[in-house]
C-alpha cells in the first residue's frame, strides 16, 4: 500500500482532499452543491478537446472550468442561477460528446476522468496539482472575509462595498481552480462528493467558520485516505469508496447534530 | 422546392428504421421531459433533476452487469435515489440541495463500482460512455414499448398529481393549511422525476437528460404566463429541438464525410441556442421558486441543531 508507485498517490490525494474540505466549505454555506456538481463535470470535455489537439489536458480542463463560470455568471444575469447552471453545464457536456465521438482510443480515458485514477500518478504531474490547489487556497485566504460576508449575507456584503456579483464569479473561479486541480486525481463526479460531504458534517460539529473549515478539511483528507486504503485492497475502484463514505460522514454528522438536539 | 427538400432531409431519412424508432422514442421523452420539467422548475429543484439522471446511470451499468432490460435499471436506481433524497430532506428547504449532492455522490460511487465490473467483467471499455451518452439510433426495439408504457404512466402520474402539485410547488403554506400531504406530493413527484429522467436517459444518455428536462421548460416559463401553456409549449419545444437535433445529426453526416455529429450534441446545441436567445433578448422573465440559499443567522450559524 506503501510501495514507491503509490507514494504520489497519497500525495496527490492528501491535497486534494484539504483543497476540497476547504473549497467545501464556501460551498455549503453559499448552497452551491449544484455549482460545484456541475463545474467539474462540463470541465471534463475539456480533457477530451485538449486530447484531440494534442495539448496538456490540464490545459482542456482549465479552458473549460473558464467556460463553466463564464456560462453560469453570464446566464444568471437575466435568468435563475440554477437554470443558468443546467444549461452551461448540458452545453458542456454535448461538446464533450461530440469530441468524444471523434475517437474511440478514449473510452477508458473517459471513466478514469468521470471517476478517478489516483494509481499512476507520476512526478510531472504533482507540480500543477500543488500549484493549482495552492493558488486556489491562498484565493480563499485573501477573500476571506469578504466572501465569508457576501456568503452569508449578500445584502449586508452589497451594503458595505463587497459585491455580491463578484464575489460569485471570485467563487465560481475558485472552484473551477480546485476542480482543474482535483479532476485528474478523483475524477469529475467525485471532486463533488469530496467537496459537499466532509464540509457537510463539519458544519453539524461546529458553529466557528475556522473551525468548520479544518474539521472539514480534516474529515476529507480522512475519506480519501481511507478510500485509497480500501481501493488498494478490495481493487474496486475509489470513486465508489469516496461517495460511499462521504454520504456515511454527513450522515454521522446529522446523527451527531441530532442527538446533541436531544441532549438539550 | 424538391432540390430544397432534398438538402434539408437528406434522401432516406423517413425511410430508415433507426431514424423512425429515434423520432418515436425521442418525442415521448421530450414531451413527458418537458411537462415534469415545467414543474421541477417552478419547485426550484433542477439540480435534483440533473442528479437523478446521474445516479439512475448507475442502475443503467447495474443492468448492463446482469444482463438485465436497462430501462428497468435506470427507473429502479431513479426511484431508489429519489425515495432516498426525500425521505433524508430535513425540514429546512435550504438542507435540500446538499441532501441532493450527498445522494447523488453516493450515488455516483455506485455507478463507478458497477461501470468497473463492466468493464473488467465483459472487457467493454465503451461501457461509460455508451450509459453516459447514450445513442438514440442505437435504441433496440425491443426497448420502445417499454420506454412509452413508462412515459405514458408519467403523464398520468402528472395529470392525476396536477392541482395539489401546483399548490404544493406555488405555494406550500397554503396546501398545507388547505390539508394536502405536502410532503407526500413531493416524494410522488420526485418519483415522477425519476421515471421522466429514465427515459430521457435512455435515450440522449444520462448527463444529457437534463437538457430535455430543463431547457424547454426554462424557455417555455418565460414565454408563456399560465402554468398549462407552459407545460404545453415546453413538450412542442422539446420535441423540436428533439426531430431538429435527429435531422441535423442524420444530415451532418453528408457534410462532415462520414464524421457524423452525435445527435445528443445537436439537440442539447438547439435547446441551449435558444435558451440563451429568450434570456438575451429579455423575452419573459423566470417564474417559479429560486432554490434558497441556506439562512444562516448567529444562532443557527453553521449548524443543523
Amino acid at each position: 500500500m506503501f510501495e514507491d508507485f503509490m507514494v504520489n498517490t497519497w500525495i496527490a490525494a492528501t491535497m486534494v482532499a484539504v483543497v476540497a474540505g476547504i473549497v467545501g466549505f464556501f460551498v455549503v454555506i453559499r448552497g452551491a452543491s449544484f455549482a460545484a456538481h456541475a463545474l467539474p463535470l462540463s470541465a471534463f470535455p475539456g480533457a477530451a478537446a485538449a486530447n484531440l489537439m494534442d495539448v496538456n489536458p490540464l490545459i482542456g480542463l482549465l479552458v473549460f472550468s473558464g467556460l463553466g463560470v463564464a456560462g453560469v455568471s453570464q446566464l444568471t444575469r437575466h435568468g435563475r442561477r440554477d437554470l443558468a447552471t443546467a444549461l452551461s453545464l448540458v452545453m458542456l457536456l454535448g461538446l464533450g460528446a461530440l469530441f468524444l465521438s471523434r475517437t474511440t482510443e478514449y473510452f477508458q480515458a473517459v471513466y478514469a476522468l468521470l471517476f478517478g485514477q489516483v494509481l499512476g500518478v507520476s512526478n510531472a504531474d504533482l507540480g500543477p496539482v500543488a500549484m493549482l490547489g495552492a493558488l486556489s487556497v491562498s484565493m480563499i485566504v485573501i477573500l476571506f472575509r469578504p466572501l465569508l460576508l457576501s456568503s452569508v449575507s449578500p445584502e449586508l456584503g452589497d451594503a458595505s462595498g463587497v459585491s455580491a456579483r463578484l464575489m460569485e464569479v471570485l467563487f465560481l473561479g475558485i472552484v473551477a481552480l480546485a476542480t482543474a486541480m482535483a479532476l485528474p486525481v478523483v475524477g469529475a463526479l467525485l471532486v463533488f462528493s469530496l467537496m459537499v460531504g466532509p464540509a457537510a458534517a463539519a458544519r453539524a460539529l461546529t458553529d466557528r467558520p475556522l473551525g468548520a473549515i479544518l474539521i472539514s478539511a480534516a474529515i476529507a483528507v480522512v475519506t480519501v485516505w481511507a478510500a485509497i486504503a480500501l481501493s488498494f485492497v478490495s481493487d474496486w475502484p475509489i470513486g465508489f469508496f469516496v461517495g460511499g463514505l462521504s454520504a456515511l460522514a454527513y450522515a454521522a454528522g446529522r446523527t451527531w447534530a441530532w442527538a446533541g438536539a436531544l441532549r438539550l | 422546392m424538391t432540390t430544397l427538400l432534398s438538402i434539408l432531409f437528406e434522401p432516406g431519412v423517413f425511410a430508415s428504421e433507426p431514424v423512425r424508432t429515434a423520432a418515436a422514442i425521442g418525442a415521448a421523452a421530450a414531451i413527458v421531459s418537458g411537462v415534469v420539467g415545467v414543474f421541477t422548475i417552478i419547485r426550484g429543484q433542477s439540480f435534483a433533476g440533473h442528479a437523478l439522471a446521474d445516479v439512475s446511470s448507475a442502475g443503467g451499468s447495474a443492468a448492463f452487469l446482469f444482463g438485465l432490460n436497462p430501462l428497468l435499471g435506470f427507473v429502479g436506481m431513479g426511484v431508489l435515489a429519489a425515495t432516498s433524497m426525500e425521505l433524508m430532506r430535513a425540514d429546512r428547504a435550504s438542507e435540500r440541495d446538499l441532501v441532493t449532492g450527498v445522494v447523488t455522490g453516493a450515488g455516483l460511487g455506485v455507478a463507478a463500482l458497477f461501470l468497473y465490473l463492466d468493464m473488467t467483467t465483459s472487457s467493454t471499455t465503451g461501457a461509460a460512455v455508451t450509459i453516459m451518452f447514450g445513442s438514440i439510433f442505437a435504441i433496440p426495439t425491443s426497448l420502445v414499448m417499454p420506454a412509452l408504457l413508462v412515459g405514458v404512466g408519467t403523464l398520468v402520474a402528472v395529470g392525476a398529481l396536477y392541482r395539489p402539485l401546483l399548490l404544493c410547488s406555488l405555494d406550500p403554506d397554503l396546501a398545507a393549511v388547505r390539508g394536502i400531504p405536502v410532503r407526500l406530493v413531493g416524494l410522488l413527484f420526485l418519483i415522477v422525476v425519476a421515471l421522466a429522467v429514465a427515459l430521457s436517459a435512455i435515450t440522449v444518455g444520462a448527463i444529457l437528460s437534463t437538457g430535455l428536462l430543463i431547457g424547454p421548460a426554462a424557455i417555455a416559463l418565460r414565454l408563456a404566463k399560465r402554468p398549462g401553456l407552459a407545460i404545453l409549449l415546453a413538450a412542442g419545444i422539446g420535441v423540436a429541438a428533439t426531430w431538429g437535433g435527429i435531422l441535423i445529426a442524420y444530415d451532418s453526416y453528408e457534410w462532415t464525410g462520414g464524421h457524423g455529429w452525435p445527435v445528443s450534441f445537436c439537440i442539447v446545441t438547439l435547446i441551449f441556442v435558444a435558451y440563451v436567445v429568450v434570456v438575451q433578448t429579455g423575452l419573459g422573465r423566470e417564474r417559479g421558486r429560486q432554490p434558497q440559499r441556506p439562512r444562516v443567522t448567529k444562532t443557527s450559524a453553521f449548524s443543523v441543531r
